[in-house]
């Protein structure tokens, strides 16, 4: 039955650097590596995901899903298509990111670590980007964008949110 | 002529990468390096010119926009330009002279993806100095020059490192701690994406001493520029034969491999890095047994800072004796540490950036000159040393020497080098529960005191700075601050309550404060605070009314607005929305 339902699952994305890390992961501590890995290629890791490494691996599943639970880095659900990762560190911190982070969680209808319903937007909180000088300071898929204010955090919201429906339409 | 672009994190940020399109299109060469530490001034362009006998003189450009990038252009092509406009200011050209740079040596200068740049610079002579002694020598050397550990805790790198050499066992473990999990510093990543090289070299010299031939560096998952140019540098080395069997003739082997972590503050403790680096959850252990007696793969391991290890091929290829001279030969007395500081300088300071200081300036020294004092004029109220494990140092203290002892004499510590300023418009308390928030959510969650005491901790400052906070709080809070501190597991617990107990010291009265007088001095914590019109200011433009959320100012157009109090959430709008300048922060009125 579980078998079944891995065949139906497309994983051939890790399957090239399974074949070359599996058997030595559970001897070799190669598991953070793997798990980097398979989200890397599917943007998170969903139980069937994490399922198959466990077989691949022989590791026990809950292992994996307790090392992987202790790792702020990995997800467990999909992303939107923007990430949007606002920081908050401490130079961000005293330069008023919480009000960023109101504006943008207001502004977007979500708090932290959720997706918008459209799948556009997922906000994540981060401990610094290491643009203090600019804070504070969001990266957008990549891109930092800093010295915001709640204003101009809205702004380059909206402008990726028009340029979108533009696309669409 | 040669085009150096400033590609560390903070100049790719500042939009680097598209000044750097603007020269390619245009068809010029241009050559990249990393971090200068003047992030504020980012990004930064330099154009080297050698004139007919071949000496070498620097233009460097600051702020580098699409126009002025234009204008260096058209400065290059010999056409009429206005590029003079965008030079490094005089002013800013003074801050590189107050630093002394071992550990950022060639940040900002070399090309970090060229091991030749490195190697002009004197790179990898101090490790061939180094294999012509013996390990002991090596050590020796090491302890001459004082050296201590940069990522905390400030123990003496000999020290370990002997520890490591004694332990029996013929595999052995190199490992560099880039994890570097203080929000808010970002000094080892500038090292390692500015200078690769100068960290594989300071861990080929400490195994060498130590005789171990496995190198491994963690590094924090969110530095991945990091992680590229450290595999180039590692790659490079390969060729050039210093990395691998035989290291330039002496049958020395090592080698490093990189790990990037998976984001956990406590995986910066050593014993949890290890049990990361095992592909383990990153709970951390008691010590004994230390790393240098049972580490990764209960190996002898030993583990240093990145800036630890980039600070040790200098001390080779000049001497132990110099660098523990530095401050002397500065001019600076009574330090009781020796060599150099780098240090994340951010906040509300005028020009934040990465600064690297002889170890026994002044706090007030590195904040005033180097960094050009508090922005906008405001009052410099304190100062953020060692992150979330550090403690604040008032601005009374701010003639405190930086060196160990002196600052933990103040309740903060060295730390790793993260230092926040702070002005008159910051909350302590906030301060405090801002820290506080972070380790209680990092807090593995192994040991008791640490996972339910910093919680119970931060429930109080919430309450605090909430306005529901009671006179006994701070007791309470300071009872629970001395009891984490003592009954915790690892280092994370046992310097969590620092923030609190430093605030507690020095700023016992805005606790006060917000507890009995239902007040916050900064006007910062959201509960305390209004917003209100300045009638006099106001041009009723209506825009404050129709950006306010729950409807609560009103007033007719060309008339000036008010705020109704009680509906007003605090969340600003209408402060960033006012072109005039009128809305100003009142303190609310609480009602018992
Ligand atoms: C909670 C916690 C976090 C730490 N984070 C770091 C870190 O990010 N980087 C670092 O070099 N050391 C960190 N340390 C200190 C290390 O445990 C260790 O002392 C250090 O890496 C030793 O290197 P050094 O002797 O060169 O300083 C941390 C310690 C604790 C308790
Ligand atoms: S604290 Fe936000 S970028 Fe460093």
């Amino acid at each position: 039955m579980k078998e079944q339902r891995h065949q139906s699952l497309d994983f051939s994305l890790i399957e090239p650097y399974l074949a070359r890390k599996a058997e030595t992961a559970k001897n070799e501590g190669g598991l953070i590596a793997i798990l980097q890995k398979a989200q890397e290629a599917y943007g998170y890791l969903s139980t069937e995901l994490m399922e198959y490494i466990a077989e691949r691996t022989s590791i026990k599943p809950a292992k994996i899903l307790g090392v992987a639970t202790f790792y702020s880095q990995f997800k467990f659900n999909p992303v939107g298509r923007h990430l949007i990762m606002l920081c908050q560190g401490t130079a961000c911190h005293v330069n008023g990111s919480s009000e960023i982070e109101d504006a943008v969680s207001s502004y977007l209808g979500i708090s932290e670590g959720e997706t918008t319903e459209d799948g556009l937007f997922t906000l994540n909180s981060v401990a610094c980007l290491g643009c203090c000088s600019l804070s504070p300071v969001m990266m957008i898929d990549g891109d930092a964008y800093g010295n915001l204010t709640p204003r101009t955090a809205r702004k380059i919201l909206d402008t990726i949110r028009t340029s979108e429906g533009e696309v669409e339409e | 002529m040669r085009i150096v672009i400033g590609k560390g994190s903070c100049g790719v940020a500042a939009g680097a990468g598209k000044i750097e399109g603007i020269f390619k299109a245009e068809g010029f060469e241009t050559g990249i390096t990393g971090c200068i530490g003047m992030c504020y001034l980012e990004p930064i362009v330099e154009v080297y010119d050698s004139d007919v006998s071949g000496n070498e003189a620097k233009k460097t450009y600051v702020n580098v926009n699409e126009k002025a990038a234009r204008e260096i252009i058209n400065s290059l092509l010999g056409k009429k330009n206005q590029a003079g406009k965008y030079g490094l200011p005089e002013e800013d050209a003074a801050i590189l002279a107050g630093q002394k740079r071992i550990a950022l040596r060639n940040c900002g200068i070399i090309n970090p993806e060229k091991i030749e740049e490195y190697t002009a610079r004197g790179g990898y002579a101090g490790l061939k100095r180094s294999l012509a002694l013996a390990p002991e020598a090596v050590i020796e050397e090491v302890k001459t020059s004082g050296l201590a550990g940069r990522g905390g805790a400030g123990f003496p790198t000999w020290f370990k490192w002997n520890a490591a050499k004694n332990s029996s066992g013929e595999e052995k473990y190199t490992i560099c701690n880039a994890d570097e999990g203080d929000p808010g510093a970002f000094m080892d990543r500038a090292i390692i994406e500015g200078d690769p090289h100068s960290v594989i070299e300071g861990m080929l010299i400490g195994a060498y001493a130590m005789g171990s031939s496995h190198g491994v560096v963690y590094v924090r998952a969110e530095y991945p520029l990091a992680i590229v140019r450290l595999n180039i540098a590692l790659e490079q080395a390969r060729d050039a034969g210093y990395l691998g069997k035989n290291i330039a003739g002496s049958g020395f082997d090592f080698d490093i491999r990189v790990k990037a972590g998976a984001g956990a503050f406590v995986c910066g403790e050593e014993t949890a890095l290890i049990a990361s680096l095992e592909g383990e959850r990153g709970m951390p252990r008691l010590k004994p047994p230390f790393p240098a007696q049972k580490g990764f793969w209960q190996k002898p391991s030993n583990i240093n800072n990145v800036e630890t290890y980039a600070s040790v091929p200098w001390i080779f290829s000049h001497s132990g004796r110099e660098f523990a001279d530095i401050a002397k030969n500065s001019g600076i007395t009574g330090a009781q540490a020796t060599g150099t500081k780098v240090f994340a300088l951010t906040g509300k300071i005028r020009k934040g950036g990465l600064v690297e200081v002889p170890i026994g300036m002044t706090v007030r020294k590195v904040i005033f000159d180097i960094g050009g004092g508090i922005k906008n004029g405001k009052a410099f109220k304190a100062v953020q040393l060692g992150g979330p494990s550090g403690g604040c140092v008032p601005a009374e203290l701010a003639d405190t020497v930086i060196d160990y002892q002196s600052l933990a004499k103040t309740g903060a510590i060295m730390g790793s080098g993260g230092m926040v300023v702070m002005d008159e418009d910051t909350c302590m308390v906030d301060v405090a529960r801002f820290f506080l928030d972070f380790t209680c959510k990092e807090s593995c969650g192994k040991c008791t005191h640490c996972r339910i005491g910093t919680k119970r901790m931060l429930e109080i400052l919430n309450r605090i700075v909430g306005g529901y906070g009671e006179e006994e709080d701070i007791e309470i809070l300071e009872q629970l601050a001395n009891q984490v501190k003592e009954g915790s597991l690892c280092g994370l617990g046992q310097t969590a309550p620092n923030p609190v107990l430093t605030t507690l010291r020095y700023f016992k009265h805005e606790y006060r404060d917000h507890i009995v007088n239902r007040k916050c001095t900064a006007k910062q914590c959201k509960n305390f605070i209004c917003y209100e019109i300045d009638a006099k200011k106001c041009k009723g433009c209506g825009l404050c009314k129709k950006d306010c959320p729950t409807a609560a100012i009103s007033g007719e157009m060309k008339e000036p607005h008010t705020i109704k109090t009680a509906d007003c959430i605090a969340c600003r709008r209408c402060k960033d929305s006012c072109k005039f300048n009128a809305v100003k922060v009142g303190d609310r009125k609480w009602i018992q």
